[in-house]
């Protein structure tokens, strides 16, 4: 690990004008900007800690919205008697993310921000298109767990869960910076490796998240959220999804769904949406769904199992909502 | 010598046999002895300090003006060495000393070669002074892959004739440089019995398939290292190491000083697995920058240098083909099989096939390859657990073609008696009848089999340990013994057989190890460290027990000591107590050093058995295997500390179950790099992966030695692997060819059976 030097902020807006030096990084939880420091893939000069920031209130229920702070816990997440009610697809996927000790320390925030896990991104050796380079080593090398869609030009997978089931509830991103904050809906928050492979957010030099907002719980929604993966105990995902149902009986009159750990961000799928609105929720209407969120995968070399795995996810999902 | 009448066998089987027996050497116990502190359940001595964190490692070792070590390594897979400068990380902040590991002009052969090494007063400077190393490296072509290697077009990794690698004390079937090599590809390593070809011709089912294994890494949770100390020109090193003796004979060569000037000392160790017999290239390093610095330096390898450089088990692809007859009696096997060990050799695979089941016409053909990959070295069994995946997949093949239940042909062509009665032991535990109907149970997309499988292993320990056992004028009594408890409760052990021995409470002896100042202990290696270490600490307690019984005025010949008490050894009937009888002892109390004899010669020749279960569950639209249950019924002698035996059996299984779902070192084919050095990517079961486990021990008393011990470190984890593969064939009711079994792999074994059904 580089040298470096290290504040720890008392808050966002301190944090926010820390971190606006452009050498510097901002560490909540750590459990994954450490790993990077440690593996010099990132050698901030300059960590601002904002894990000592004491939040007012984990989670704000209102009538306009639900606001969690950015900094409570995935164990939070994963116990908070509300979210488990409300938002229950959140409170699964926190509660399947890595370990217990991580869950302890990894913040919402930082789960929602944490860079992907491709590990040619995370080794030193690779200077991939992520780092600044011209390659993607996935693409053409060991990529069984990398996308099955948006390949080009990062082959990498957004690796948060939360991500994920946040997506579904069509939430957005709070954040602060010392020219001032905005509110942006996750879907415009995260961002493909088009323009720029080197990021996966949008968030500018000193731009801090400070909260996450969900639309309030809709009477009629039904949500889960399902991850497949290989190892039981601290695995990433090989693939999740979330849905969200708005169910009138057993008919189904909106939907949301969502990919995970398939492509750079989680996918919302449209189609899928489009072959579960109106209809009655059964195993052969939940495969249909599957079916259409699948169908424009690109898998390479290695990874078409992953396709036969999302649909499985989908599916399950969209019947676990069901009920 | 005398000669001594025992009685050999295992449950049901016994036969009386006359062995010699040396002089000063107690016979083996009798089978109708009733121990007082063997074969029960006690927890390990050392397991406060372990839990509690008390328990210093040599990992945790801090001394002094401590500096800290560490290497620059080559991030090419193959390139010659051309320059290297070590004067700018001389100038770093921090910096002590630094040293050329390799020569400019040196061919590297692997991703992660040791080039140079620093010494500063930080980890942190130590990292930063080995960036600024000047290194100059001529890239050449290189392969990884198993059978790209094989090409005649690939990249040579040893040019030269001679293949260079590296043996170190432990290390089993190493590279053997009489064989002739063709390109990368080293062997055969060959074998013949009977007429295979005839066999085959007159077989009435013959099956034929290739296998494949993974590399598995060693994945020691407490890195490979030291802490190299100079005093003058004696050198101490803290050594993570599972040879005290063979690191500090490396450590003296490689340092160009007397053995007797270099002390080891291991007192806690986390995890060698075969991997940490030698000095090592990090202990050599680390002496070498302690001398020039002038001061103590810890070398201990990160996470991601573990991965890379300390050991593997190779992988393979083994072809086999195998003929029966329609009785179900097997005639026929041929075995083709290729691995790589990277720049090391040690790939073979046959131990299984050609020693488990009784076959007449046996054909082995062993091909060592070289790739540009860290190189191998012993791992628990070495080419066991990969060989016993695909010899018995190949059995419950056959079985199947021939209509045969799978333990059924198992039981009719297996010639061991004791592994029979594992069988038994194990099917009637596990409740292999309920087979079908587990299957037939299987409701939606999960499906559930059973597998068994066959294990094999040989050692029975040998010469060359001694240790030191003195009993004080208080009764109490201490065994000094230069053996390092790897984690596998070897120190319990000691404790244990002295004890009963010496007819003492465990509370009464105390036990010191791990120090080359002790008497000569065995490297832990082997499956061999109670049989090589216990008839020494058995022969040692016996002499000073006699001793003492001299001192205190009994006739040792007719006069034991059981349970405290000074007992006439005819009738059983207590005389005094041990203690008393201790006060008439000399101040200094009595000692006596003794030897381990050899092995009886007459006694029950044998292998080591066994046999495991596997119940599975398969998520068949997700690939996805998890394992329920396993029954692991072993076999080593008798057992010292059934508590210990137990654990080590789980986690042999637990090892057994990582390898056949999880582990897998993943090398980049296009840059020659493991893309998953750590073990996140690299992926090791956890406890929600870790099935209900059931040890099962049948002991066996052969009279090889004083205890009628043999080891069960290796043998625990050798069919654990080829069982689970068994029972996801028989769940999903496709042949699994492949390890690990990924989502992947069972995908593809259901879509293979799917187009071969329609």
């Amino acid at each position: 690990m580089k040298a470096f030097t290290f504040v720890e902020a008392s808050d966002f807006e301190t944090a926010a004008r820390e971190a606006a030096r452009p050498d510097a990084a901002i560490k909540a939880g750590g459990t994954d900007l450490l790993d990077r420091m440690k593996e010099r893939t990132d050698e901030p000069a300059h960590l601002v800690g904002i894990s000592g920031i004491v939040p007012r209130e984990k989670i704000r229920v209102e009538s306009s919205a639900t606001t969690l702070h950015a900094l409570v816990t995935l164990a939070f997440l994963a116990e908070d008697p509300a979210v488990r009610r409300h938002y229950p697809a959140l409170a699964e996927a926190a509660a399947g993310a890595a370990t217990p000790q991580i869950r302890n320390m990894a913040t919402l925030g930082g789960n929602v921000c944490q860079r992907p896990r491709c590990w040619y991104f995370r080794l030193e050796d690779y200077e991939c298109r992520k780092k600044g380079g011209v390659d993607c080593f996935a693409f053409h090398g060991e990529n069984q767990f990398h996308a099955i869609f948006h390949t080009e030009p990062c082959a990498c997978v957004h690796p948060s869960a939360t991500a994920t089931a946040l997506m579904a509830y069509g939430a957005t991103v709070v954040t602060t910076a010392p020219g001032g904050g905005r509110e942006v809906p996750l879907d415009q928050f995260l961002v493909l490796p088009d323009a720029d492979p080197t990021v996966e957010t949008i968030l500018k030099n000193g731009e801090v998240v400070t909260a996450i907002k969900l639309p309030p719980p809709h009477p009629a929604a039904k949500s889960a959220y399902v991850k497949i993966k290989h190892k039981q105990t601290f695995d990433w995902p090989l693939a999740d999804a979330a849905v969200v149902l708005h169910m009138d009986g057993r008919t189904c009159r909106q939907a949301r769904v969502v990919l995970g750990a398939v492509a750079p961000v989680p996918l919302r799928r449209p189609k899928a949406e489009e072959a579960l609105a109106g209809r009655a929720i059964d195993a052969s209407v939940a495969r249909q769904a599957a079916e259409q969120a699948l169908a424009d995968a690109t898998p390479l070399a290695k990874n078409g199992y992953k396709v036969t795995l999302a649909k499985v996810a989908l599916e399950r999902a969209i019947l676990a909502a069901a009920g | 010598m005398s000669k001594e009448t025992i009685e050999t066998g295992f449950d049901d089987h016994w036969e009386k046999r006359t062995i010699e027996v040396a002089s000063g050497d107690p016979a083996p116990w009798s089978p109708k002895r009733r121990f007082d502190v063997l074969g029960k359940r006690v927890p390990r001595l050392d397991g406060p300090a372990k839990a509690s964190g008390a328990a210093v490692y040599s990992i945790d070792v801090r001394l002094p003006g401590m500096l800290h070590g560490r290497f620059l390594r080559s991030s090419y897979p193959a390139a010659t060495l051309t320059s290297l400068d070590l004067e700018p990380a001389r100038r770093m902040p921090g910096v002590k000393a630094a040293i050329a590991v390799a020569q400019p002009g040196t061919p590297l052969r692997f991703a992660g070669q040791e080039v140079a090494a620093v010494a500063a007063d930080t980890p942190e400077h130590a990292e930063d002074a080995v960036r600024a190393i000047v290194a100059k490296y001529d890239p050449k072509p290189f392969v990884v892959d198993l059978e790209k290697a094989q090409e005649p077009s690939a990249p040579l990794v040893f040019e030269a004739t001679r293949v260079e690698t590296k043996t170190t004390a432990g290390d089993i079937q190493r590279g053997n440089r009489s064989l002739p090599r063709k390109g990368n590809v080293m062997g055969p390593r060959a074998s013949n019995k009977g007429d295979v070809d005839k066999a085959f011709s007159e077989a009435d089912v013959i099956v034929e398939r290739t296998y494949r294994t993974q590399v598995q890494t060693h994945t020691c949770l407490e890195t490979h290292g030291v802490v190299a100390r100079w005093q003058g020109d004696e050198l101490t090193v803290w050594a993570s190491t599972q040879g005290i003796f063979s690191v500090r004979e490396e450590m003296a060569e490689a340092l160009g000083v007397p053995k007797s000037k270099v002390r080891v000392i291991t007192e806690y160790m986390g995890g060698g697995f075969g991997s940490k017999f030698g000095a090592g290239v990090y202990g050599v390093a680390a002496g070498r920058l302690a001398r020039e610095a002038g001061a103590p330096v810890k070398l201990f390898l990160d996470r991601k240098e573990e991965q890379l450089s300390a050991g593997n088990r190779p992988n393979s692809i083994q072809w086999i083909k195998a003929g029966a007859k329609k009785d179900g009696t097997l005639v026929a096997l041929h075995l083709i099989s290729h691995g790589t060990g990277g720049v090391n050799g040690g790939a073979g695979t046959s131990g299984p096939l050609k020693n488990i089941y009784e076959c007449p016409n046996v054909r082995t053909e062993e091909y060592d390859v070289f790739t540009n990959a860290g190189p191998s070295s012993a791992m628990r069994a070495p080419g066991h657990p990969q060989g016993c995946f695909a010899l018995e997949a190949t059995m419950d093949e056959l079985a199947e073609r021939l209509g045969m239940d799978p333990y059924q042909f198992r039981m009719k062509n297996d010639p061991s008696p004791v592994r029979r009665k594992e069988f038994e032991m194990g099917a009637d535990k596990f409740g292999w009848s309920r087979r079908e109907a587990l299957r037939k149970s299987s409701d939606g997309p999960v499906k559930r089999g059973m597998g068994m499988a066959a294990s094999v292993w040989y050692n029975t320990g040998g010469t060359g340990p001694k240790a030191t056992v003195t009993i004080h004028r208080d009764g109490s009594a201490e065994v000094v013994h230069g053996l390092q408890d790897i984690g596998t409760g070897t120190r319990t052990m000691v404790a244990l057989v002295a004890a009963e021995e010496l007819g003492l409470p465990l509370e009464r002896v105390t036990v010191k190890v791990g120090d080359t100042d002790y008497p000569y202990g065995p490297g832990s290696g082997g499956s061999t460290t109670t049989p090589s270490s216990s008839p020494a600490i058995r022969r040692a307690a016996w002499g000073a027990k006699r001793r003492a019984l001299e001192q205190a005025g009994f006739n040792p010949d007719t006069h034991d000591v059981r349970r405290g008490s000074v007992i006439d050894a005819a009738s059983g009937r207590p005389m005094a107590s041990f203690e008393q009888a201790c006060h008439k002892l000399p101040a200094e109390g009595v000692s006596f050093t003794a030897d381990r004899a050899d092995n009886h010669e007459d006694a029950w020749k044998r292998f080591i058995n066994g046999t495991q279960f596997a119940e599975v569950e398969v998520d068949t639209e997700t690939g996805i295997v998890s394992v329920k249950r396993v029954v692991a019924v072993h076999d080593c002698g008798v057992p010292i500390n059934l508590l210990g035996l137990e654990s080590q059996i789980h986690g042999g299984v637990i090892q057994g179950v990582s390898y056949a779902l999880f582990e897998d070192r993943t090398l980049d084919v296009a840059t020659g790099h493991m893309v998953n050095p750590n073990i996140d990517f690299y992926k090791v079961a956890g406890a929600l992966d870790v099935p209900e486990i059931e040890a099962m021990i049948l002991p066996v008393y052969d009279g090889v030695n004083n205890t009628d011990t043999t080891g069960i470190g290796e043998p625990a984890t050798v069919p654990t692997a080829a069982a689970i593969a068994n029972a996801v064939s028989h769940a999903i009711g496709a042949r699994i060819d492949q390890i690990p079994i990924t989502p992947h792999v069972v995908l593809a074994a259901l879509s293979r059976a799917r187009e071969e059904r329609s």
